[in-house]
């Protein structure tokens, strides 16, 4: 489990994140939503230890965050997978050679072994025929297979995921997010995804997590989100016609 | 930010630097790489320049020398000199820096501004050794190759010119670069490259691995770079000179 408790940070005296707690939990797909600028990123980022709060704690399965030696940060690390938002795969290193570059760096495998890992985690994220593209080659919903494919090669026991879907069609969107749950369950590992798109969260929110300005606003599961009373949560999923009749229909049918 | 606390950054950088790296055998193949990108390809431009740079020296004294009183032995002599000491090491740098520089600073800074580098730090790599020292090392052991290389294409540019033009003789040229040879003006050119070469490497990956927003500012990041880069030479060339030959 994660546990994040009043979390707080700020940029030169601006606070972004106001004493943020929540928990995230094994097999799990957890999602961080909330308007541009709500902290959202930072609060990913405080997370991954990329910013460091000012105030909180961050506990990963008992460990501090904030107490982890150099040392132990790094152990930490190497059980984390991230898929950044523009999937972040290093220009210069092929398809193989992005998925093999942790492998490369964190163990000993022999080349075929490690070969065997990076063509298993391509199976398992449907992509075949792209070993010996560039990143450049490829379409943005390849590189963002690619870049699960790398995060979750090393059997991680947390995956962080910004916007893994943005700029991607519906339907790519919609494998994505079911890859991402899939994988969840199959790893049993602990998910945080950081997203706009409300399909994703109507689809995979198993948990939801809304800031506005820097503080929790709500808390719940994507059946609670149809139900919820909270003014803040529903101005923002229900701004579109399209999921304000989309919860009236799911709110109708419970009713009845 | 001021200057200072600019200087104390670049510091602090460079003690992440000058870490243990992580995995040897990763260690090894971007060293190869970046000494592939760093040194053999700036192989062609440092020959062309140095050569045409050692005609031009040659041409340019054997027209200042049109007195009888002077020999002509000395055109070889002060383009020997003038290679050797000033043209190899400095203004080879300045052209390594715009090259290598923005080219490091520019591809550091791309990494940034499309998280690669913090896709690194989340995997539990320190990206500025893994992304920097390979870089130092590469330029620190092929930069004088290069620095040595474009001594010899000067002097030899120099010797073409006079065959060319029929300035001077080739006999008197090869009397003049012969004369007064002095081995520790070539250590003193080799100090300065190494000096040179790290500054090459530094600054403008300091550059491009603390820049913030996007493509444009990658692109200012990459001048800046070039610029500082250049005024570190020239005043470092300055100090260097004044200590290794005043």
């Amino acid at each position: 489990m994660i546990e994040v408790k009043d979390l707080y940070k700020e940029f030169s005296g601006i606070p972004v994140l106001k004493g943020v707690s929540t928990t995230f939990e094994k097999g799990k797909t957890s999602m961080i939503i909330g308007q541009s600028g709500s902290g959202k990123t930072v609060f990913l980022k405080c997370l991954l230890g990329l910013h460091i709060p000012e105030k909180g704690e961050i506990c990963f399965d008992g460990r501090k965050h904030t107490e982890l030696t150099i040392k132990t940060k790094r152990q930490l690390r190497k059980e984390i997978g991230m898929v950044f938002q523009g999937g972040a795969l290093y220009d210069s290193l092929t398809v193989e050679e992005n998925i093999m570059f942790p492998l490369k760096m964190f163990t000993k495998n022999s080349y075929s072994e490690m070969l065997n890992r990076v063509n298993f985690v391509l199976d398992r994220v449907n992509l075949v025929n792209a070993n010996k593209k560039f990143p450049a080659e490829i379409s943005g919903g390849m590189q963002k297979r690619v870049a699960i494919a790398r995060a979750i090669v090393m059997n991680p026991k947390y995956l962080f995921c910004d916007e893994p879907n943005s700029g991607l069609d519906p339907n790519t969107a919609t494998l994505i997010d079911n890859l991402i749950q899939e994988i969840t369950k199959e790893y049993d590992m602990i998910t945080v995804i950081n997203s706009h798109d409300m399909n994703s969260v109507m689809e995979i929110g198993e948990k939801i997590v809304f800031l506005k300005d820097g503080v929790k606003a709500w808390e719940g599961t994507n059946k609670e989100i149809f139900k919820t009373e909270n003014e803040a949560i529903v101005n923002f999923v229900y701004s579109s016609n399209l999921f304000r009749k989309v919860r009236e229909a799911y709110l109708n049918e419970t009713n009845q | 930010m001021n200057y200072l606390e600019h200087i104390g950054k670049y510091f602090i950088m460079l003690k992440q630097v000058f870490k243990k790296p992580q995995k040897w055998s990763v260690f090894k193949e971007t060293l190869f790489r970046e000494i592939e990108d760093l040194g053999l390809k700036s192989l062609g431009i440092i020959m062309f320049i140095s050569f045409f740079v050692g005609g031009v020296v040659a041409i340019q004294t054997a027209l200042n020398v049109d007195s009888p009183f002077i020999p002509k032995y000395l055109i070889g002599f002060a383009t020997k000199r003038s290679m050797i000491l000033e043209f190899a090491p400095t203004f080879m740098s300045v052209i390594l820096a715009g090259k290598v520089g923005s080219y490091i600073s520019s591809s550091i800074g791309t990494m940034r501004v499309t998280e690669q580098i913090d896709a690194l730090e989340v995997m539990g790599i320190n990206s500025l050794n893994y992304l920097v020292l390979p870089k130092i090392i590469a330029t620190l052991f092929f930069y004088p190759i290069l620095i040595v290389l474009a001594m010899f294409l000067g002097i030899y540019g120099g010797y073409i010119a006079g065959l060319l033009t029929g300035r001077f003789f080739s006999e008197d040229y090869i009397y003049g670069i012969q004369l007064d040879f002095d081995p520790y003006f070539i250590k003193y050119a080799l100090i300065k490259t190494l000096v040179f070469a790290f500054v090459i490497a530094t600054i403008p990956a300091y550059h491009g691995y603390y820049v913030k927003g996007g493509s444009l500012e990658v692109g200012r990041a990459s001048t800046q770079a070039v610029v500082w880069t250049s005024v570190v030479i020239i005043l470092l060339n300055y100090f260097l000179t004044q200590m290794l030959l005043g």
